[in-house]
């Protein structure tokens, strides 16, 4: 069965990925003698994710943007010294590093040391397999393609925390208790939130949610809003981003689990910190978005076009949400863990249960209704939100008013006692 | 299992595996200890993935590598003791007496059990399994569930300090 890798004669439609590297192997197979098919396959996979995706989009565009959009956030320029607008900035950052001393303390676990940031590049490399940038342009469509993303993906706290050990260094150390105790807590609402999802859509193939959207003309965000505030708060909380970013907190730290790392040390853990929150948004971009479905215009365009366009604008998110709220306390995010985002996802997983039963036992699967079940959970998600705020004790209307610098005032504006004690 | 390429990962897993295990046994350092177990773990995950149970692999790293050895990270670093590292202790023969027994109950069971082969694949999807999970098994799964339960619970009673006790009226 052999099948072309273009799915039509146009050059640009290379959707059939796995076709290709079917084809590469079988090549091989009959070409070489015994095994070397085996051996050649992780290779082979490694150098396309590497080469297509995590190269140029994550250690390139995404150091690069990042830097720039948070720029433009926090009103500055950002970089633009390198090259025209500073397009050639994350080269120049490469080359900083790789010239630079890397100091190692004498007391450091040295091996440990040197190991966590190589094992720190695996995951981020292997997550890319299972993402589908079209329907058939998958590294590997296994069938639980969202159970593999989990388990890949829960490799880097551990990692993370061998790094932090090995410097000797109680700041270190601190920084990597708090990834651990943050790993295991934010993973099981992420979890629970990511549960709903395949309740509803019975499916724990990542392509295959993306079959039932399209089936549907409905993204997941839509049908389940909680879940997706749930999987984006956790994956921000997973992946050490600012609004969360305790492990490494550098106003507390030093700079955490980070802060004997120099050198292209550092620069691995900086550059697939990106790459790991552009397959995060991989993720949530396939599950919540659509993925690489445009309500059927992707017959017409490119999917993988859809795919990154959706890719990008989920990481503009991450950027977003990173260059604007400030940063959060340890106990807050525990608190907000266990207390807030749990309780939510056990609710959520309670409806998404519920309404999946009406749904094939009462109503025998007709589409229609997934748009009522859509509007259901926006009003419930609003409800539950505001409710158990307000049910752990969060008072908005008795906050005092908060001292801002007015325009027409011309300066400081001093605080105006609300109603109430305030909190 | 047929061709050259399944074998040779069988026994490159079993060497991995193997090594991990025994540098679990003789590392001085905890830590080290520690990581050479979740080593361990990657490898049976490995051969979980050889005979085709895909999803059992996958949840062999999500719960064990993921949950299990993260945990046991953390109960080693609160460990009051951890600085004496993997020393010699009193326990040393009747660890060494029970690890022989319990090697020979399983290389006993091991070899006394007729074992069905199947030639085709087993097809152990996740349907499969959470129908037989949720079906013909679910007693002992519910006993399991209450267990853990219950295992929580006393864990979180023992750890309790006696002024956390007070103040809920308990003690």
């Amino acid at each position: 069965m052999k099948q072309p890798f273009l799915v039509s004669d146009k050059w640009y439609d290379i959707r059939d990925l796995s076709n290709l590297s079917n084809e590469i192997l079988h090549q091989v197979d009959r070409a070489l003698p015994g095994e070397a098919a085996y051996i050649l396959s992780p290779l082979l996979g490694f150098v396309f994710v590497f080469l297509l995706f995590v190269l140029p989009t994550q250690l390139y565009l995404g150091v690069l943007g990042e830097r720039k959009i948070i720029g433009r956030m926090q009103s500055r320029y950002g970089p633009n010294r390198t090259g025209k607008f500073g397009v050639l900035q994350p080269i120049a950052d490469a080359a900083k590093l790789l010239t630079k001393e890397a100091l190692t303390p004498r007391y450091a676990d040295k091996t440990i040391m040197y190991l966590a940031p190589v094992l720190f590049v695996m995951p981020a490399v292997m997550v890319w397999a299972v993402i589908p940038f079209g329907p058939e342009m998958i590294i590997a469509d296994i069938p639980n393609s969202l159970v593999y993303y989990l388990a890949v993906s829960s490799v880097p706290t551990l990692v993370i925390f061998m790094g932090g050990w090995s410097h000797n260094n109680k700041y270190s150390l601190f920084g990597a208790i708090r990834i651990v105790a943050m790993g295991v807590s934010y993973e099981v609402p992420l979890v629970m939130a990511l549960l709903g999802v395949v309740v509803m859509t019975g499916s724990l193939s990542l392509n295959g949610i993306v079959f039932w959207q399209d089936a549907f003309d409905i993204w997941l965000v839509a049908l389940q809003p909680l879940a997706f505030a749930i999987f984006f708060i956790c994956v921000s909380a997973e992946l050490n981003r600012t609004p969360v970013d305790i492990a490494e907190a550098e106003s507390e730290l030093g700079s955490g689990y980070l802060t004997e790392y120099s050198g292209m040390k550092w620069g691995l853990f900086y550059g697939m910190d990106i790459a790991y929150a552009l397959a995060a948004s991989a993720l949530g971009a396939t599950i919540f978005f659509g993925g690489w479905s445009f309500f059927g215009l992707q017959d017409w365009v490119p999917s993988w076009l859809f795919f990154i366009g959706k890719l990008y604008a989920f990481y503009f998110l991450f950027i977003w949400t990173r260059g604007t709220l400030p940063r959060l306390r340890i106990d807050q995010l525990m608190a907000f863990c266990w207390k807030y985002l749990f309780p939510l996802a056990l609710f959520n997983l309670f409806i998404v249960a519920t309404e999946r039963v009406i749904w094939t036992d009462g109503l025998d699967g007709e589409k229609g209704f997934v748009y009522i079940f859509a509007a259901a959970n926006i009003l419930a998600t609003i409800v539950l939100v505001v409710t158990w705020a307000r049910f752990l004790g969060y008072r908005p209307e008795n906050q005092t008013t908060k001292p801002r610098l007015v325009n027409e005032a011309g300066g400081y504006v001093p605080v105006t006692p609300a109603s109430g004690e305030g909190r | 299992m047929d061709g050259a390429g399944p074998t040779l990962a069988f026994w490159a897993l079993s060497a991995v595996t193997l090594v991990a295990a025994g540098g679990v046994l003789v590392s001085r350092n905890l830590l080290h200890a520690v990581l050479f177990l979740i080593l361990s773990f990657v490898g049976i995950a490995g051969f979980f993935l050889l005979l085709s149970a895909e999803f059992l692999a996958m949840a062999q790293v999500v719960i064990y590598v993921g949950a299990i050895a993260v945990l046991v990270l953390f109960a080693v670093l609160l460990t009051p003791a951890v600085g004496r590292d993997n020393g010699e202790t009193r326990f040393i023969a009747p660890a060494l007496l029970l690890s022989v027994a319990l090697a020979a109950v399983f290389i006993f069971v091991i070899h006394d059990t007729t074992w069905n082969t199947v030639d085709e694949d087993p097809r152990a999807t996740v349907e499969s399994l959470g129908t037989a999970l949720l079906g013909r098994w679910v007693l002992p799964f519910e006993i399991a569930s209450v267990l853990l339960t219950a295992a929580l619970v006393g864990a979180i009673m023992l750890v309790r300090s006696p002024e956390e006790e007070a103040e809920d009226g308990l003690a």
